[in-house]
């Protein structure tokens, strides 16, 4: 039986066609780039997309540098603890926000609408001030902090929305069961919530790991300074000569980190896991 | 184990005012099966769930075991519960899903082990112990969420219309191994329907709920044949008791289904009970016969009416003969819920039908007139007023 969605010849190409044209269009640059930290520093400007001489060199070059490593570590370390501390906040605010009534809910969901929709350049002199007087300029917290902040948004409504799903009945029976409240959320509601938890961590991973405003504006030395920030301060051998090798290698070691984030994460991610919780 | 449940005057008062239960008190003996029944919004669900814990006692007094457990949060009250939905947890295998009340209790995972097993064998679950809830059916689910319930020996059963998931069928099967079990394991229950039969064929005794007022409390047969009001008397049954406008004058009452003598026995009852002069008559389908099936002897004690019959059914071991008769239809509060939440409220009709059950012997003919008999000393009168039953013999 033919059927109106079966894979005609036609069909096949026409969506061949729309798949390599999206595909192209995202990961040419991506390739350039990539491109670009394997070329010889003499064929920099050749303008050939494939490399016609191979090297490392980029590579060996970043990794010699202690500002680079530096960076790479600062880039880690900051993302991760601000990671970590968005979406346990973000998980308890969440859950209140989906399951409780309690005065000045819709106040807090407001103000952290307003807080994402906020233009975090206006934010930057306040903040560079606040940071100088308080002593966070230039630290992990002074960064981190930040954040926070604008990563708090993202996470409750993601995670808001995740928890909506599950169904409330199963904190009742669990209640039942002998459960009280903390043991219900961890061992109930918590492991249901899992896939929403590590998408939002990924969402606020990336953030954090591609801001470059606060990074650049927030910071001064290798202390805290970011890989984003970093590349900034690139600088060839001699003052006249051009860093595009070593920052595009730098380039492509800092999305790696993303790529193996989201892979690891994206088995955690499994669509219907609360399938069969009700009756369905 | 002891394990009464003492309602005393519980009331339910939502923050903007609205009364969900109005001192609701009752006592549930220990291993009794009670139904609280009633149409939604009555507020049966309400007390279940402030018996469980999951809602919080407005006033009045809530004992367990002699115990107040008002302010008990519900895992220190010992009672489990099964959820219409059934609430499985469904990250967890079957076996854990059982498990889950004793590993919260600490109980020896040999022990577990051994009680998972023994509730998965009475309910015919051991081969599905390590499958997912997501793969079971819902009869499956619905035992699943029954041995959750029974594996840690609770004082007390809570059950929220637990079988109104499952297809008609299997609604049956389940009804009666769950009366069956209850019997078995003698653990108190209390279970929450909207469905009278559920309620007729389950319960020790049936708790009547109507606007969270209680309305009667009864063993299911008493309800049938004693009904303390119309909304009693119109909510249990099925087909449900008809009901005629009718007027009492002279010890006689007359109705659209003619004249007759009220019998000695509810003479007394309504002198008692000071009718007025416009009353309800109430008559239950079974108390009409086909009048050419009775000898003279046998039909002394009733009347007789002839009408046509508008639709005959036949169900096999007995008829069903609808008629229309004239006259206004028997109207009262009572009665106007119970057709809004049957639905019936919307077949526009005139004059009042009345169904009759007749034996199967009857040669009653669809658009033919019968000459129906009914038993007068079965029926039932009611104020209009209040929808009190005149004919109350407590």
């Amino acid at each position: 039986m033919a059927m109106m969605t079966t894979r005609t010849p036609g069909r096949v190409a026409r969506w061949t066609l729309i798949d390599i044209v999206v595909v192209v269009y995202a990961l040419v640059p991506v390739l350039w780039i990539l491109s670009l930290s394997l070329k010889t520093k003499s064929a920099i400007t050749d303008k050939s997309f494939i490399p016609t001489e191979w090297t490392f060199q980029n590579y060996v070059d970043i990794f010699q540098t202690t500002d680079f490593l530096r960076a790479l570590v600062n880039s880690i370390g900051i993302a991760v603890i601000a990671t970590v501390i968005a979406v346990v906040l973000g998980t308890m605010a969440a859950y209140a926000i989906a399951r409780l009534d309690f005065p000045g809910k819709r106040a807090l969901v407001g103000v952290s609408l307003l807080i994402a929709m906020f233009p975090q350049v206006s934010l930057v002199s306040p903040l560079f001030d606040m940071e100088r007087a308080l002593g966070l300029f230039d630290t992990w917290p002074g960064l981190i902090l930040p954040y926070i902040t604008f990563a708090l948004p993202l996470s409750i409504y993601t995670l808001s929305a995740f928890f909506r799903e599950i169904p409330w009945e199963l904190e009742k029976a669990a209640k039942m069961d002998g459960a009280t409240p903390g043991q219900a959320f961890r061992k109930v509601i918590a492991p249901l919530a899992a896939p929403g938890v590590f998408t939002t961590a990924i969402l606020v991973f990336i953030f954090c790991w591609n801001d470059f405003l606060f990074a650049i504006s927030l910071t001064s030395t290798n202390a805290s300074r970011t890989v984003p920030a970093a590349l900034q301060f690139f600088t060839g051998a001699s003052y006249f000569e051009d860093p595009t090798g070593t920052v595009s290698a730098a380039a492509v070691v800092i999305t790696i980190p993303i790529i193996l984030f989201v892979l690891f994460f994206q088995r955690r991610i499994v669509a219907g896991l609360t399938s069969g919780a009700v009756k369905g | 184990m002891m394990a009464e449940i003492v309602l005393d005057k519980v009331t339910k008062r939502y923050p903007d005012g609205a009364l969900a239960v109005s001192e609701a008190d009752f006592t549930i003996a220990d291993g009794e099966f009670v139904i609280l029944v009633g149409p939604s919004g009555c507020g049966k669900s309400t007390t279940l769930n402030m018996i469980a814990g999951l809602e919080d006692i407005s006033d009045g007094e809530l004992r367990i075991d002699g115990q107040r457990v008002n302010e008990k949060a519900p895992k220190d009250r010992d009672i489990a519960m099964v959820f219409q939905s059934y609430a499985l947890y469904p990250h967890m295998s079957v076996r854990e899903n059982m498990a889950f009340p004793l590993r919260l209790a600490k109980v020896d995972d040999k022990i577990v082990r051994q009680k998972v097993e023994q509730a998965a064998a009475t309910l015919d679950l051991t081969q599905h112990l390590d499958r997912k809830p997501g793969n079971l059916s819902g009869g499956q689910r619905q035992r699943v969420a029954m041995g959750r319930a029974i594996v840690r020996s609770p004082k007390a059963f809570l059950m929220d219309e637990p079988l109104s998931n499952l297809d008609a069928k299997l609604r049956v099967q389940m009804r009666t191994s769950l009366s069956k079990l209850q019997k078995q394991l003698g653990t108190t229950t209390v279970y929450v329907t909207h469905d009278q039969t559920e309620a007729m064929t389950l319960g020790d005794r049936v708790v009547v709920l109507r606007g969270g007022i209680v309305q009667q409390i009864g063993s299911p047969q008493f309800l049938y044949e004693q009904p303390a009001n119309l909304f009693v008397a119109g909510f249990i049954g099925s087909p449900s008791m008809n009901f005629l406008p009718a007027t009492l004058a002279d010890n006689e009452v007359n109705s659209p289904i003619g004249k007759f003598a009220l019998t000695d026995r509810i003479r007394a009852l309504v002198e008692k009970a000071g009718a007025s002069r416009e009353v309800i008559l109430g008559i239950r389908p079974e108390h009409f016969e086909d009048a050419h099936l009775l000898d003279d002897s046998a039909k002394a004690g009733g009347a007789t009416f002839a009408a046509t019959v508008d639709v005959l059914e036949s169900m096999g071991s007995d008829k069903y003969a609808y008629f229309t008769v004239e006259g206004d239809q028997a109207t009262s509060q009572e009665l106007e819920e119970l057709a809004a939440d049957s639905g019936s409220a919307d077949v526009p009709d005139s004059g009042s039908q009345v169904v009759t059950r007749l034996s199967a012997a009857s040669d009653a003919r669809q658009g033919e007139s019968l000459d129906v008999w009914f038993d007068a000393d079965k029926v039932l009168l009611f104020d209009p007023s209040n929808g009190k039953n005149l004919t109350y013999a407590g």
